[in-house]
């Protein structure tokens, strides 16, 4: 190996290695998972980095072993095979390391997805998600208030999202909470979040929707039950309904504050929700008021 | 009609507001200048013959391989302009030095040209300029289709390019997901150039994979088999015939999207039952080869490079045939994996998170052969090796951080995000980049008859590669801070721009390298290293026991071929006489003749395309009439072939001191 | 370029190498248009049911004109083996004229679903109406178009067949052509009995 390329190449290990240890800021909030779905995530993304690193390690070790051993220099006295091209041992070794490697991975995978598809409670709280031009509106059925922009969620309870879009594909990403899914014009789809701990999270739109949509973001704030309860009570007392030009005014393609509203016509969030996958939990939507 | 009103009611269509920005205007008269110089320069110097009958018409595969690579060099240009365009935009929070929508137009066309118009005729290039001469062909199998499809990518990608000042780019993202790209919310022509020109340059992109595929299997010189071919020849088969089983689902997707936006049709609309969703797996069924498509070749390339500057035999042949083949199947059932978080259920996702994970396999194994073939080998330091050996590390973490996302409830919190932009990056830029680049350093001395100097393009990959690592590397964290795709700038306390900082010093320190890659390129042109012997590389396959650039005929005996590395063989064994010819053995030789049907019928679909795109009906049926048109004089011409006799053959042979006495 | 090889046995089209290079091009060529129905297709199935407030199959179709258009098809495919059939004896004429035969019922088939498609479109369905419409629309057309360009293939190739008689070029232009046609007519079986016969059903 030429100097130049050790040089290169112990500058960008040192470059990595200063990023590694910048991980611990709470600002790489995956690393920080607020909840279990999160923590669970996490534990894969932790799993799988340990595995693909040993491999990448593996690579690189021999890769540099090789260009340094079997340089081209007159005085080399490594040996020479030029027509040295089979070792069944050696290729089936390779085969069974990278399949071995890969069933680490896989096994968790699998369980993971089924897990995480499932709600751990019959009775969550039900929050409906509509993705609206470059704002987030969230209603709560069982409780008949409205945000925009940011909503409450009592911690220690799983909190199901109905997602859906009056607006181009979007997605829904609160990454302490958990991993993103779509919110789709003409689709509900379902996702649980759960948090474990009290405190304020950012979440944001993922999918890119139009030219503001870098500005679609939402504040969650995860509070202890009795503070939920008493929040809910709060917006139900402002007597601000949605009314039929407030939800207009919601449809244009706008940035807006964070909302309140303390009730909502009912026709705003589509009324069957189907293509439901909470199969474990065989969850039947709740009458909408 | 008031002929004023109605020209003004021209210029507004043809430039609306967003083409009139001080940056746009400056290219526009930046790029007429450039046109008229080189005008002028060709009226000069009466070389618009030249270019009509050597260039412009020419059915000759060498010939098409190099405007293959002068064009996607360009291209890389472009969509390396816009990159550093959207790095300059983030290297600090709230910056504005766009506006969101000029942002989202430059992040479209830079995904947009650096697939289809850059890193495609980048491979082809390859497949041109080489197959012929490594399988002991003549030409390819179908010149003339050959040409088209030079001509209608030509065409495709200057239609593209023209759309940021006429009329406005695209901005719904290269992937242009509706409903987004419908004209509810995207009016506008900007979606319809993207639509068009990726419609057109695809029609040629097929024809191409026909081309090679049938090339490769009934060309080949006596004596190949299948067995024998060089690595690169297996990976254009392969993927020639991942070509025609990917393009045609983006067409349907593409084609059906132009129905809704120019003939109000109602598949992926919002209103009358129209499901976007199906546009997502049509484009994604094409989407997923189409990356296999794209860094294949690039694993041929390795598979050629490393035997050769090893001075050593490929490691287990066959495990990278089988590598080849078993990735090509898999890629067709990933597709999913595109979209985990769009509510497929947990069983569909586990199947595609699972097949996913299948392909590492065999790349894991090829990676492991290249390196087993350096094992025992002699490793020359030249630039084409270069650039292999900043693969293997790059692509490793590449693949690595692959499986990572195949992992679906991680990829619930990579998907979208920059982490998910420093992998496809990784492996697109680390597979298909540098494998391009390695085979472009690697051939350029049989494609132009001279080198490039090395110092001066190890210089240019030392720059790439570091600016690489250090573009990429900080994106994965981004992804870990919650940084998602295509955001036009980013608040301030979000902790992201120290790396956002490093991410753009990177993409400068690349487009340097870029820059001394065209330095290195126009210096070597002054001062040319010319390649004497034709095999400056003691090669080991057929193209190097040709002289540098070939003859246009390329062989003029056919080699009977007995071994893998044939021409290796014939060194060692002392054989190198059997490729020279003498006057008992030559036969007059038939070429393909050239034809201008090929850039008409291209420059008939440009037309029919712009009548599509703002909807000039008179003007689309004008190019149809054209496109048939072009295709009767094509059918019809029937002197095809012209006839290079023994004499002038023999001739030139003696030149290149290729008679035997 | 070309070498010849003499194998007796094989149509002359199939003995020039180059010749039989560009069948197998042809070939190739349609795989691709399989896949490219084959997507078509799938888009179809899937916005069966998205009728929206516009018609459903049941109410679209009706049997007569599509069996008429079947057998049409079915019988030019026949007679396009009967003009191939033909050039193998080296009956320039009678080639021609199934030639010709073949292109006048394409040109029948194509009318009756340009007429089938109007009384559609007057009715008030047009693809605008829902996802089903458009998707059907589609997958017939783009058959049907396919049908038109070959009808103008057939045209060009009957009057080389005039000109030049039979070549090893023109013999190859006229199997490719058959190939294509024959493919059609498979495309348009698969058509009758995934739009139209389940439609009805």
């Amino acid at each position: 190996m030429s100097p130049k390329r050790r040089i290169w190449l112990s500058g960008s290990l040192v470059a990595l290695f200063g990023v590694l240890a910048a991980g611990c800021g709470s600002d790489y909030v995956v690393f920080h998972p607020a909840g279990p779905v999160a923590q669970s995530e996490l534990n894969l993304i932790v799993l799988s980095t340990i595995i693909v690193g040993v491999v990448i390690v593996l690579i690189w070790v021999l890769w540099a072993y090789v260009v340094w051993r079997f340089r081209d220099t007159p005085d080399n006295k490594a040996p020479y095979w030029p027509n040295w091209n089979h070792h069944p041992l050696l290729e089936v070794f390779v085969f069974v390391f990278a399949i071995g490697a890969l069933v680490v991975v896989a096994i968790p995978t699998v369980h993971k997805t089924y897990v995480l598809d499932r709600i751990p409670a019959r009775h969550p709280l039900v929050i409906d998600v509509t993705s609206l031009d470059y704002k987030w509106l969230f209603q709560y059925p069982k409780q008949h208030i409205a945000t925009v922009n940011y909503f409450y969620m009592p911690t220690n309870h799983p909190v199901l999202f109905e997602l859906t879009a009056r607006s181009p594909l979007s997605a829904f990403w609160a990454p302490n909470l958990g991993g993103m899914e779509y919110a789709m014009p003409n689709r509900v789809l379902p996702l649980w979040l759960e948090a474990t701990r009290t405190g304020v999270f950012r979440g944001r739109n993922a999918n890119f929707t139009g030219i503001d949509f870098w500005r679609m973001t939402f504040m969650v704030h995860a509070v202890p039950n009795p503070v939920f309860s008493r929040w809910v009570s709060h917006v139900q007392a402002k007597r601000h309904p949605m009314t039929r030009a407030a939800w207009l005014r919601l449809l244009r393609p706008t940035v807006t504050p964070p909302l309140q509203y303390s009730s909502y016509p009912s026709w705003t969030f589509p009324q069957r929700p189907t293509e439901f996958t909470v199969k474990g939990l065989q969850y039947v939507p709740t009458k909408k008021p | 009609m008031d002929i004023k009103l109605w020209t003004l009611h021209l210029l507004k269509v043809l430039f609306p507001p967003q083409v009139l920005l001080p940056d746009i205007v400056a290219i526009d008269i930046g790029l007429t200048v450039a046109t008229i110089v080189i005008g002028a320069y060709l009226t000069k110097t009466r070389k618009w013959g030249w270019l009509w009958h050597e260039w412009l018409t020419t059915v000759d595969h060498k010939k098409i391989g190099i405007m293959y690579l002068i064009a996607a060099l360009i291209m890389l240009f472009r969509g390396g302009v816009d990159a550093l365009m959207i790095r300059s935009q983030l290297i600090a929070p709230n910056a504005h030095f766009m506006g969101a929508q000029q942002y989202d137009e430059v992040f479209t066309t830079h995904g947009t040209v650096m697939i289809f118009f850059m890193a495609m005729p980048m491979i082809f290039a390859l497949f041109n300029a080489t197959i012929p001469l490594m399988i002991g062909a003549r030409d390819v199998a179908f010149p003339r289709l050959n040409a088209i499809s030079f001509w209608l990518f030509a065409f495709g990608a200057i239609l593209l390019n023209i759309s940021f000042s006429i009329g406005g780019s695209p901005s719904a993202g290269w992937m242009s997901y509706p409903p987004y790209s419908e004209l509810l919310y995207n009016p506008g022509v900007g979606e319809n150039y993207f639509l068009l020109s990726l419609q057109i340059a695809g029609i040629g992109t097929i024809a191409t994979g026909i081309n090679f595929l049938v090339t490769i299997l009934r060309m080949r010189a006596p004596g190949m088999s299948l067995s024998k071919m060089p690595i690169f020849v297996w990976a254009s088969l392969i993927t020639s015939s991942l070509v025609l089983f990917a393009f045609p689902p983006l067409t349907v997707a593409l084609g059906l999207t132009m129905l809704d936006r120019v003939f109000g049709a109602s598949f992926f609309t919002l209103g009358h039952q129209g499901m976007p969703m199906m546009y997502v797996n049509l484009f994604w069924i094409f989407g997923h080869p189409e990356v296999y498509i794209l860094v294949m070749p690039a694993f041929g390339v390795f598979s050629e490079v490393v035997p050769t500057f090893s001075r050593k035999a490929l490691f287990g042949y066959e495990a990278m045939v089988g590598s080849l083949l078993a990735i090509s199947f898999l890629s067709y059932g990933t597709w999913v994996h595109h979209f985990f978080e769009m509510g497929a259920g947990p069983t569909v996702n586990v199947f595609f998170g699972l097949s996913t994970m299948l392909i590492a396999i065999p790349t894991g194994v090829k990676m492991f052969n290249w390196i087993f073939t350096m094992w025992g080998g002699r490793i020359r330091l030249t630039v084409p090796m270069l650039w292999q050996l900043a693969f293997i590390p790059t692509f490793v973490v590449g693949g690595a951080t692959g499986i990572m996302l195949a992992a679906v409830p991680g990829d619930y919190q990579y998907h979208n995000s920059y982490f998910l932009i420093a992998h496809f990056h990784n492996v697109i830029l680390g597979g298909t980049v540098f494998g391009v680049l390695s085979g472009m350093y690697y051939w350029w001395p049989k494609m132009f008859g001279w080198n490039l100097n090395q110092r001066q393009g190890t210089w240019a990959f030392a720059l790439f590669v570091g600016g690489f690592w250090l573009t990429f590397m900080p994106q994965y964290f981004l992804g870990f801070e919650g940084m998602t795709r295509r955001m036009a700038t980013y608040p301030a306390g979000l902790g992201w721009t120290a790396l956002n900082v490093w991410s753009t010093v990177g993409a400068f320190v690349m487009g340097a390298g870029f820059v001394v890659m065209v330095y290195n390129i126009l210096w070597s042109r002054m001062h040319p290293d010319w390649d004497t012997t034709g095999d400056p590389w003691d090669g080991r396959t057929l193209e190097w026991s040709l002289p540098s650039p070939a003859p246009e005929y390329n062989f003029a005996r056919i080699p009977v071929v007995r071994s893998r590395d044939e021409w290796w063989s014939m060194k060692q064994e002392g054989r190198t006489d059997e490729v020279k010819t003498s006057e008992a053995t030559v036969r007059p030789i038939h070429m393909p003749r050239n034809t201008p049907m090929p850039i008409m019928l291209a420059a008939a679909f440009f037309v029919g395309a712009i009548g599509l795109i703002f909807g000039w009906f008179w003007m689309a049926i004008l190019g149809g009439v054209g496109v048939v048109a072009a295709l009767a004089y094509g059918s019809f011409a029937d002197y095809s072939e012209i006839e290079i006799d023994a004499k002038k053959v023999l001739k030139t042979e003696a030149q290149l001191g290729r008679v035997e006495s | 370029m070309s070498t010849t090889t003499t194998t007796t046995t094989l149509p002359p089209e199939f003995q020039d190498n180059l010749e039989s290079i560009r069948i197998m091009g042809f070939w190739v060529f349609l795989t691709t248009d399989l896949v490219l129905f084959g997507s078509l297709f799938a888009v179809y199935v899937v916005f069966r049911s998205r009728v929206g407030l516009g018609p459903t199959p049941h109410q679209l179709f009706s049997m007569g004109p599509v069996l008429t258009e079947t057998l049409i098809l079915l019988t030019s495919s026949f007679t396009c083996s009967l003009s191939l059939y033909s050039a193998r004896k080296n009956r320039v004429k009678g080639a021609i004229s199934w030639l010709v035969v073949t292109l006048a019922l394409g040109m029948s088939f194509v009318l009756l679903e340009i007429r089938e498609f109007t009384t559609d479109v007057l009715n008030g369905h047009t693809w605008h109406q829902s996802a089903f419409l458009s998707g059907f629309f589609t997958l017939v057309g783009t058959h049907g178009s396919h049908v038109t360009v070959g009808i103008g293939w057939a045209i060009m190739l009957a009057i080389q067949l005039g000109m030049k008689g039979l070549t090893l070029t023109t013999r190859r232009k006229l199997y490719a052509f058959a190939l294509y046609w024959h493919f059609l007519d498979i495309v348009w079986i698969f058509l009758f009995t995934v739009v139209y016969l389940s439609g009805i059903a």
